[in-house]
């Protein structure tokens, strides 16, 4: 209870029956919050048993899930397609976010403005992620329709454009999980950007530097880890994005390389196979499921741990 | 800008006196002009969502739509009502499971043991909750609940969306309690308030509209999603008569009605995305008035 910043409570308020009984209630609110990662853990591992037992981890290095051959099942085309999507979607989302960051803390534009443009995002953030699969429905697929046999014809010697195209493809998918991971990256860059020390900026104006060389050469190296662990956290975002692509990657369980074809990711193959599934599939689906969590798990713990670092790093400038 | 709290963010007025000076200077504007450009091209994909949702949706948004029945694949008329009393009961069952744990958890990482090993835990697996995809939400409740009782039902779509919906709470209720100025707790300590005085009758009236600020979005955001009753809950096309049935929701009509080849059922979607995106706008824009507020202050 040494915080410093709090003052000292006289020790009498320590004692009474009714705080110690409500602050035994926080606690146990506290420590059931804890539990819950545990226990959602716990109880999808236990139905997943039967087909890990089973499968072990030839599960995610097999081309297997056909209803033809209900007694093999495996994940390789899916746990590619989960990586890819995300990949692709960074790879887009990534400078689109900065920049947008970069806008939302340099004056380029009145206020007013900007906080347009920020709630703006916040909203891409809230809106449902079914609600964007409509929209990539209507919009989206046509648009990759219309441009997926120019390219496959022009780039089609490239093994990753390689035709037929089809609007439901890992290039619509990856489209729109673009604009969904975008406000992750836009909100966290902004925070980093926001925490660079005034000084830094003012010494490079005061060295003549433009405004731009003071954003490449001082703002955006000094704000890196925060932008990284950006990057990461939204990167495990994508990877559990589930009805929006579902909707429109086309759920295909061929392994291919292609963008302009039909592919699968680990969320959507739960989502698209989980309602006719039974018996030992409903246990490879929830061994999927499984996998799908401790991946995203595993990588958001090392995005708030690079966060950490970010903060500690630029605090230590102040 | 008149501003003085943007005056470190003021750029300097360089004169280019050479052609290298010059080159930099349209460097800069040209980055300028890129920077603002994107930032304005990804007002396009939200407008032409907003814009779809609308002009589609608001066709068959009458009263009727709000109280009747689904239309069965290839009839017309029918309405979302089951969807939404579906969506409204798991939305209220999962506030109710996650609201109290939500709210003491951030009771007992902000007023009691701040630098606790427990406090740091709830942090860190709060922030590792809103990173977990929904669909794991749903596989859970699917592992627990529907796998114990043998059935779909309103009770385990609310356990998975009070899943997702607990790390919302908890965390901007933990904001919400920081906000709160220490003189105020010094104040009340000086009165001779015991700490659950204190917390009961200072510290949480002077937090309560950031809270249900934190507990609207978290209803806004678990109102549409699909992935976890999807196979908890899902999917019903009559009115609710127990808690241990299958229950529609808003979401998962969209998710549906989508993909048929009824131009009616996907109108009937685009109106029931038009109820969420509603919700959603209105609860944000809550949001940033609550937050806005707290900060000027």
């Amino acid at each position: 209870m040494t915080d410093g910043t709090e003052s000292q409570i006289p020790s009498f308020h320590r004692k009474g029956f009714r705080f110690d009984l409500f602050r035994l209630f926080t606690w146990v609110a506290s420590a059931a919050t804890v539990a819950t990662l545990v226990f959602i853990a716990a109880s999808i591992l236990v139905q997943a048993w039967p087909a890990i037992a089973r499968f072990g981890l030839g599960f995610f290095t097999t081309v297997a899930w056909k209803t033809s051959d209900p007694e093999n099942y495996g994940v390789l085309p899916y746990l590619v397609g989960t990586a890819i999507s995300s990949l692709i979607a960074l790879l887009l989302a990534l400078p689109l976010g900065v920049l947008i960051s970069i806008f939302l803390s340099e004056n380029f534009l009145a206020l007013p403005l900007r906080n347009t443009v920020r709630f703006v995002v916040e909203l891409l953030a809230a809106i449902p992620s079914v609600i964007y699969g409509l929209w990539g429905i209507a919009v989206v697929i046509p648009i990759v329709q219309r441009i997926g046999g120019p390219i496959a014809g022009a780039l089609g010697f490239l093994p990753l454009f390689q035709g037929p195209s089809s609007g439901n493809s890992m290039l619509t998918a990856s489209l729109v999980l673009a604009l969904m991971v975008l406000p992750t990256i836009t909100a966290i860059s902004r925070t980093a950007l926001v925490a660079v020390p005034g000084q830094l900026r003012e010494g490079s104006y005061a060295i003549g530097a433009t405004r731009w060389e003071t954003i490449f050469g001082v703002l955006l190296p000094t704000a890196a880890p925060g932008i990284v662990a950006a990057t990461i956290l939204a990167f495990g975002r994508a990877m559990g994005e589930t009805m929006a692509v579902a909707m429109l990657i086309g759920n295909s369980p061929r392994l291919t390389w292609s963008l302009l074809s039909p592919a699968g990711t680990l969320a959507s193959l739960i989502a698209n196979k989980f309602g006719e599934a039974e018996d030992l599939q409903v246990s490879a689906l929830l061994y999927a499921a499984f996998a799908l969590m401790l991946f995203t798990l595993l990588v958001n713990v090392l995005g708030e741990l690079v966060l950490r670092r970010a903060q500690k790093s630029i605090s230590g400038l102040r | 800008m008149s501003t003085a709290v943007f005056n470190q963010n003021l750029a300097p007025e360089l004169k280019a006196q050479t052609a290298r000076d010059r080159l930099r200077l349209g460097r800069n504007f040209f980055w300028t002009a890129i920077c603002v450009g994107a930032s304005f091209l990804t007002l396009i994909p939200l407008f032409s969502i907003i814009f779809l949702v609308v002009s589609n949706g608001v066709g068959l948004l009458t009263p009727s739509v709000f109280f009747e029945l689904p239309p069965a694949p290839g009839q017309e008329g029918g309405g979302l009502g089951n969807a939404i009393q579906g969506t409204a009961l798991m939305v209220g069952i999962a506030i109710l499971i996650a609201a109290p744990l939500g709210i003491l958890s951030a009771i007992y990482i902000s007023e009691y043991d701040k630098r606790s090993m427990l406090a740091a835990a709830v942090r860190f697996i709060a922030k590792l909750l809103t990173g977990i995809p929904s669909i794991i939400c749903g596989m859970f409740a699917f592992a627990t609940i529907v796998v114990s009782t043998h059935t779909k039902s309103s009770i385990a779509g609310g356990v998975a969306l009070a899943v997702l919906a607990l790390p919302t709470i908890l965390l901007t209720a933990e904001q919400a309690l920081l906000g709160v100025p220490h003189a105020l707790r010094e104040a009340s300590y000086g009165m001779g308030a015991t700490k659950f005085q204190t917390i009961f009758r200072v510290v949480l009236p002077e937090a309560v509209p950031a809270i249900m600020t934190g507990l609207m979005l978290a209803v806004a955001r678990a109102a549409g999603e699909t992935a976890p009753v999807l196979f908890t809950a899902t999917s019903s096309a009559y009115w609710l008569s127990s808690l241990m049935e299958p229950t529609q929701s808003l979401a998962e009509l969209i998710y549906r009605f989508g993909k048929y080849p009824y131009p009616h059922l996907i109108q009937l979607a685009w109106t029931a995305s038009l109820v969420l995106v509603v919700l959603v706008t209105l609860t944000n824009v809550t949001a940033q008035l609550v937050f806005g507020k707290r900060k000027r202050r």
